[in-house]
């Protein structure tokens, strides 16, 4: 059958108007209408009513109180607790949030004649939660960020793609990568139930306890602390945390990279 | 043109086993699960919102909780026509009313042919209540 140009745009006018009447298009407008009546439903997304908020969350750590290792270790266990933070044999797949490093080390430079006190103590060491964060920047899915509200910097482990960039970015060592599946080694009586694991291939650290920061809770180790660990609002002249520094000298570590950490040393 | 037997033979052994899958699975569809609600969802009555939304959605809303609790700081999530608030959370929230993961989730989602990855970290609290 030969068609000539005039029937052949007879019909496409005449399926043009079929498709138009609502034949064809029902299932289109159907999903639409559905998807209105799901708009009806009003929601808000809020913080909790007992949330703790500040412009800047910030650590003072009092070493003056530190006088052994010991005074450290309900802290660490705390949050590797709280955090199910996987404890393994081999220090290459070492996950740390919080640890001890030693105040060389902590704070590089050159320390002919360190004061005796200094040399031995354990310094509690953990992410700064740097006003600058160079983890941030490094990263290339945006999977950690300075969150702006409170100046937190953390992790979101599903759009972690563990490139480990983060990590070397980071000039505090604060970051931990899972080479291992961490359920391999947590036992599963003693995870939190109340916190999610991570999953191989995924970089982890210290959050400063945004979870109960969200619930009205201080961070699990300065409640562990004995007093060691002050935290509070930096921006906040009024603050515990500033009252430390206005009357005490403390140092940051590395300050002279110019990341400005959230983390101070009275020593 | 002598081999017309011989062809035809082959088109019909050909077409047989091409549509084997098609007649040997006829009839066999495995029925369309429906999920088990525990008692106490059944108690509750209505989740987070309305059970076509949560039906045909639940994966946006999810997705939308991770986002605003992980970026945004904020872990309440208010229905407005209920008045009802929620801690937007698939361990402590989810899980608490729907304590049957394999008779909830895991039914439709094997049906499915989807693998969420949501249990790789978060904590399946169903478990250990048995």
């Amino acid at each position: 059958m030969k068609k000539s140009r005039r029937t052949f745009l007879k019909i496409a006018g005449v399926s043009a108007i079929g498709l138009g009447t609502g034949v064809g298009v029902k299932p289109v407008l159907n999903a639409f209408a559905s998807s209105e009546e799901h708009g009806q439903t009003k929601v808000e997304l809020i913080k909790g009513k007992d949330a703790l908020t500040a412009k800047r969350w910030g650590m003072v750590i009092d070493t003056r109180k530190i006088h052994s290792l010991e005074d450290l270790e309900p802290v660490f266990e705390v949050c590797n607790k709280l955090h199910n933070i996987p404890h393994h044999d081999n220090k290459n797949h070492e996950i740390k949030w919080i640890w001890e490093e030693k105040f060389e080390h902590a704070f590089p430079g050159e320390y002919k004649y360190l004061n005796d006190r200094i040399k031995h103590l354990p310094f509690p060491v953990l992410c700064n939660h740097c006003e600058d964060p160079p983890c941030c920047r490094a990263c290339p899915t945006k999977a950690t960020f300075k969150r702006e509200s409170d100046g937190i910097v953390l992790m979101d482990f599903h759009r972690c793609i563990g490139c480990r960039f983060c990590m070397a970015a980071c000039p505090f060592g604060a970051r931990s990568f899972n080479f291992v599946d961490p359920h391999t080694v947590l036992e599963e009586s003693d995870i939190n139930k109340d916190f999610p694991t991570r999953m191989k291939g995924v970089v982890e650290k210290c959050n400063f306890c945004a979870e109960r920061l969200a619930v009205g809770k201080m961070p699990a180790c300065v409640e562990a602390s004995n007093g060691i660990i002050a935290f509070g609002d930096l921006e906040d002249p009024e603050s515990e945390v500033r009252k430390l520094l206005k009357s005490n000298y403390a140092i940051q570590r590395k300050s002279g990279l110019g990341t400005e950490p959230s983390v101070y040393y009275i020593v | 043109m002598n081999d017309k037997n011989m062809i035809i033979t082959g088109l019909v052994v050909f077409i047989l086993i091409f549509t084997f899958p098609f007649w040997y699975n006829m009839g066999k569809a495995a029925p369309v699960p429906e999920p088990k609600l525990t008692e106490k969802a059944k108690a509750a009555g209505t989740c987070v919102r309305s059970a076509e939304y949560m039906r045909a959605e639940h994966m946006q809303l999810l997705d939308v909780w991770r986002d605003t609790v992980v970026r945004d700081a904020k872990r309440v999530y208010v229905n407005e026509n209920t008045g009802k608030s929620y801690n937007m959370s698939l361990s402590n929230t989810c899980i608490d009313c729907h304590s049957n993961k394999e008779d909830f989730c895991d039914k439709c989602h094997s049906y499915a042919s989807v693998d969420p990855y949501c249990w790789d970290c978060h904590i399946d609290k169903s478990k250990e209540e048995k």
